[in-house]
């Protein structure tokens, strides 16, 4: 790669991505080729978006229906780091565990978490839990790949070092295997915390009265494209937002372990 | 107490037709509280005796005891001090050093004393609770000894320790662990491709031969080293240019050029 740009450098050129980007797309619309309500303009979504923070639309404001999905998805990427890393490490210490349950995800991890809806609906229903898992789903796999993989590619002297020491299992897993994984641990929950989030709107499409994706499906029927937009605007914004804060403990985890990442 | 016996000692590496035999018929006693060296070509397999007393490879054929039991796994009686430090880097010196006090569940007050006199010992009270990283490489071996020293092991286990160091810390290092020797005498069994830091540092020195390694000497430092009184020397350099040193050291560096 060539070396690296000043900041400033970076924000101009990312600025001028941008801009560029919404030029072509006013172009588009206001030639005609492309009938406003198939594509809205940008101002008419700017125009939605602060409308809808205020106004209630399908029976909550913009704000109210993004907590609703931030509290769904919070529940599903917790419950999945929660179980998917301390069985990752469990894996990647324990070779017969890994053994057992490696044909088993290694299949579940292709099933896109949408094929999942079916079943969250009849199993959790469709107000908190149903959406719940089909986040678990997307979020699971790369909460429990990189702890394992973390685990296992742990320096050797490090747990020769530990079991020598007397070390027991538990406190190998704990003190040892964790801190030295937690780089590519926390690699893993950003990926997690991505593919949760896509979950989380694909679920709401289909199952839910409440949340961003419903907002969208309701914005559909009424053929408010604007509306859709504005929900897929909040989406990226929040999805960056939370990639932002996961790049910030990437990069504390690195300094506390003393290898700034 | 603290005996290696290696009794006849084969390992193979690998299966089939990649089988490569590293050792071959190894027979050494280390006796308690003696401080053997072994040396060698790289690749005669050295460390591997190491690692198989440490228990983290099993014998292929024979078997290896300490006091009289044979050895199944690592253990805290075996203490081993890696050539690349091997200390947890999130952990601080005295979390090091401590690690392996906690895992016998020993209680804090009794810990404390313990580590207390490891720091000492090796000259780190003022950095107990600084981070692996932000040590040289002299000051991390010392914590890696500390945290040897401390589980007071029947044996302690040296994989060429001072091998990444540099040369002026190395030196500082060897004298520091005839001092500690003296001090506190326990089983070493250590491993180096220095001739000359073999003879200062051990009783006796065994010499291996390249592929498949066997044990194909093994020099009495000791003897010599009370009879002229080497001790006497405060330095490493005194008595590096001792004859009686330069003769057991180029007896030794001669029957390892046959094997290179």
């Amino acid at each position: 790669m060539e070396p690296r740009l000043q900041p400033l450098e970076t924000i101009a050129y990312g600025a001028i991505g941008l801009v560029t980007f919404f030029a072509i797309w006013t172009i588009v619309v206001l030639s005609g080729a492309v009938p406003h309500t198939f594509l809205p303009l940008p101002t008419a979504i700017l125009t939605r978006f602060t409308f809808l923070l205020t106004h209630s639309f399908a029976g909550a404001t913009l704000p109210q229906h993004l907590l609703a999905s931030i509290d769904r998805y919070l529940g599903g990427f917790l419950l999945a780091a929660l179980v998917g890393v301390p069985l990752g490490l469990l894996m990647g210490w324990f070779r017969w565990l890994d053994d057992i349950l490696s044909p088993i995800f290694d299949g579940l991890r292709f099933i896109a978490p949408i094929a999942w809806v079916p079943f969250a609906a009849l199993w959790f229903g469709t107000g908190y839990g149903g959406p719940i898992m089909i986040i678990f789903a997307g979020a699971f796999s790369p909460c429990l790949i990189n702890a394992h993989r973390g685990a296992r590619f742990v320096n050797a002297s490090l747990t020769e070092a530990a079991s020598m020491l007397g070390t027991g299992h538990f406190r190998t897993i704990t003190e040892v295997l964790l801190p030295a994984s937690l780089p590519s641990i926390v690699a893993g929950l950003r990926v997690a915390a991505g593919l949760g989030w896509q979950s989380l709107v694909g679920a709401e499409l289909i199952v839910a009265a409440n949340g961003i994706g419903y907002m969208m499906v309701q914005g559909q029927a009424n053929l408010q494209t604007s509306t859709v937009m504005a929900g897929m605007v909040s989406i990226g914004l929040v999805g960056f937002g939370m990639d932002r804060l996961l790049r910030l403990a990437e990069r504390a985890v690195g300094k506390r372990l003393g290898r700034p990442a | 107490m603290g005996s290696i016996c290696f009794d006849k000692v084969d390992k193979v590496f690998g299966a089939g037709s990649g089988v490569l035999k590293a050792l071959e018929d190894i027979n050494l006693i280390v006796a308690d509280k003696e401080f053997v060296a072994i040396v060698g070509p790289s690749g005669c397999g050295k460390t591997t005796c190491l690692r198989m007393v440490a228990g983290f490879e099993a014998p292929s054929a024979g078997t290896i005891s300490v006091d009289g039991k044979v050895i199944i796994a690592p253990g805290p009686d075996r203490a081993v001090v890696f050539q690349q430090f091997a200390l947890f880097p999130w952990k601080t010196v005295r979390g090091n050093i401590e690690m392996g006090l906690r895992n016998k569940n020993m209680p804090r007050a009794q810990r404390a004393p313990l580590v207390e006199g490891a720091l000492k010992l090796m000259n780190l009270e003022s950095h107990a609770e600084a981070f692996p990283h932000q040590l040289s490489g002299g000051m991390q071996q010392r914590v890696a000894i500390a945290r040897a020293y401390v589980l007071d092991p029947a044996v302690l286990l040296m994989d060429e320790p001072f091998g990444a160091l540099d040369a002026q810390t190395r030196v500082v290092m060897q004298e520091e662990l005839v001092r500690l020797a003296r001090l506190n005498p326990r089983t070493v069994l250590f491993i180096t491709h220095s001739v000359e830091e073999a003879v200062y540092l051990a009783d006796r020195v065994a010499i291996m031969s390249r592929r498949p390694g066997r044990i194909k000497g093994i020099v009495d430092i000791k003897a010599v080293r009370l009879a002229e009184q080497w001790d006497k020397s405060e330095r490493i350099e005194d008595v590096m240019e001792r004859e009686s040193f330069v003769h057991l050291r180029s007896n030794i560096w001669k029957s390892l050029r046959e094997e290179k």
